[in-house]
């Protein structure tokens, strides 16, 4: 599945990575390279094998509803590049 | 004092020859004087570190004193260290200093150990050579135009240069192993969950394991005692019970059965790399082991399957560098899409952006089961190559890397890069445990002997590596600059 510069942009865009056209060129070689060494896997038989997405195909475990964490608004703010009365600052979203 | 292993530092602390904080000062004058050149810390710690060891002094005057107290150690600069700089390699993170402690910090803290600080590795702790980190590359203490590598080569650099006794490494496809290998020491990369993933920067959650490196099977033992077992904040942690790990140090191996996979044994390996293994096999075999050829049919797919499994889970996790809530943030930022943008486009590096596009690409609409649910069916099938070995034998054993150290430099393409952890990799899908020990050099260049064992096999992976310890003494030798007295 050969890799297109367009594909680079839109992966780039959903990444919210702020990729020039230049970038973009320079990063396709890279990208393509490695997708055409992972196409190897397409060789390999896979049908009805069950894909595995934890080595110990654990489930997730549940706990009981209980307050566990206190409010540290403050503290987790202070390595915030810009906030403001306990809010987080960006530029204007709602015009 | 530098030239004793962590338990031989404990035994010395124990019997008074010397005390916490002289041993601390001791260190951090040595990381001082000699890592201008070798770059294996980000951040030195030095007021943190003496309070602690006065405190660990303190404790042991009271008689609380445990088996690690007052013991330094250094830590990848992945763990959330709180009120210390905590940067994962990346300018994205060169301001943050972290609001907590990670679990496993938390738990030697509280055993009484001294961090020294925080070590250099690739970014987000993606690369195998250390020269992805955005506080420079690390130098090989065995031969300075030599990579340490990677990820965690600070930490492996630290301990060979006799800069800290130990370090906290992380091994999402060999980061533990790999560099352990290339400095010379041992490293072990525990059972996916075994220990608490709390408060380390994630890279691929599925992959990630927290794990000791030291001189010694014996330290890793008494340091995998501390920071293993269940978290209530890691829900991947899981929950089975704590063994100590060094009480079967000295079983004998009489009996051992040896696997030694075909696959790790061909086209690519250093033909010196393979002489030292196969050398280390024989100590084995005089040790009372038998030896057989084993098949893992699935190994050529490992690094294919990664780097599909890896890129994915990265492009996620990492997705939460927006810079508004910590980390790097672009000046000037014209809307809310721009600051975005140019935040990550600013502070990742380019092998980290190279897996998020990867990982982002594989992930989107169109694309997504021809990739990534292709991988995770032949991660089962990988998996199941080692639990098929496993019932014909004991251990396997092979090189951790195909070649010694590499030059710096040398591997300029990613996927030349990627292709050195080939006998990494598949140890991590799979989620079964590793350990490199020390088995001998290529010219100045050590190479490391890899040991799996099933899931949870960690105490009989120790045994299997101790004993070879007490056989060999390819561990305890140093390089020139850690052999200096002071």
């Amino acid at each position: 599945m050969a890799l297109e510069h367009a594909d680079v942009l839109r992966a780039a865009h959903l990444a919210r990575l702020g990729l020039s056209d230049e970038d973009a060129a320079h990063y396709l070689d890279d990208l393509g390279r490695i997708l055409e060494m992972v196409d190897q896997l397409q060789a390999l038989d896979t049908e009805g094998v069950a894909p595995l997405a934890h080595p110990l195909d654990a489930t997730q475990r549940l706990r009981a509803d209980e307050v566990t964490e206190t409010d540290q608004r403050d503290r987790f703010q202070r390595c915030a590049p810009a906030v403001e009365q306990g809010l987080y600052l960006v530029p204007r979203v709602v015009e | 004092m530098h030239d004793k292993t962590l338990s031989e530092l404990a035994a010395a602390l124990t019997a008074g020859e010397f005390t916490s904080r002289e041993l601390t000062e001791h260190q951090l004058a040595r990381i001082a004087r000699l890592d201008g050149e070798i770059n294996s810390f980000i951040t030195v710690t030095p007021e943190q570190a003496l309070t602690a060891a006065d405190a660990a002094d303190a404790a042991r005057a009271k008689g609380q004193a445990g088996p690690l107290t007052g013991l330094p150690l250094a830590i990848k600069d992945l763990f959330c260290t709180q009120g210390v700089l905590t940067t994962a390699g990346s300018k994205m993170l060169g301001n943050f200093v972290s609001p907590y402690d990670a679990s496993v910090v938390e738990k030697l803290k509280a055993a009484g150990m001294v961090s020294l600080g925080k070590t250099n590795m690739d970014e987000f702790a993606m690369g195998s050579s250390n020269e992805n980190s955005a506080f420079g590359p690390v130098k090989n203490p065995w031969e300075a135009g030599a990579v340490p590598g990677g990820s965690s080569g600070g930490s492996a650099a630290a301990v060979a240069a006799g800069l800290a006794p130990a370090a906290l490494g992380t091994d999402t496809g060999g980061s533990i192993r790999q560099p352990a290998a290339f400095c010379g020491i041992t490293g072990l990369k525990p059972t996916y969950g075994r220990v608490s993933r709390y408060g380390i920067i994630a890279y691929a959650s599925s992959l990630d394991q927290a794990g000791p490196m030291a001189r010694t099977a014996k330290d890793c033992a008494l340091l995998l005692n501390a920071i293993a077992g269940p978290d209530p904040r890691d829900s991947t942690c899981v929950a089975r019970g704590v063994p100590d790990y060094t009480e079967e140090l000295d079983a004998p191996l009489s009996g051992l059965k040896i696997g030694l996979p075909r696959e790790y044994f061909g086209d690519g390996l250093d033909p010196d790399v393979e002489a030292a293994v196969r050398e280390a096999v024989k100590v084995y075999e005089s040790l009372g082991a038998t030896v057989r050829e084993v098949s893992l049919p699935h190994t050529h797919y490992a690094i294919p399957a990664y780097y599909v499994i890896a890129p994915a889970e990265a492009s996620s996790n990492l997705s939460r560098y927006d810079g508004v809530r910590f980390g790097h943030r672009c000046q000037a930022p014209g809307d809310l899409i721009d600051l975005y943008k140019r935040s990550r486009a600013e502070g990742f590096g380019a092998e980290v952006q190279r897996r998020i596009l990867i990982g982002t690409h594989t992930l989107s609409e169109g694309f997504f089961d021809a990739y990534y649910t292709k991988a995770q069916q032949v991660r089962r099938l990988i998996r199941q190559d080692f639990l098929d070995a496993f019932e014909e034998v004991d251990v396997l054993m092979g090189p951790a890397s195909p070649t010694p150290a590499f030059d710096l430099g040398a591997n300029n393409d990613p996927v030349s890069m990627y292709l050195q952890d080939i006998y990494t990799i598949a140890v991590n899908l799979a989620g079964i445990p590793g350990i490199s020990v020390p088995a001998g050099f290529v010219g100045k260049r050590p190479v490391g002997l890899q040991i799996l064992g099933t899931h949870f096999a960690e105490t009989r992976l120790l045994n299997v590596a101790h004993q070879f310890q007490q056989a060999t003494d390819w561990h305890l030798r140093r390089p020139a600059l850690a052999e200096e007295t002071t």
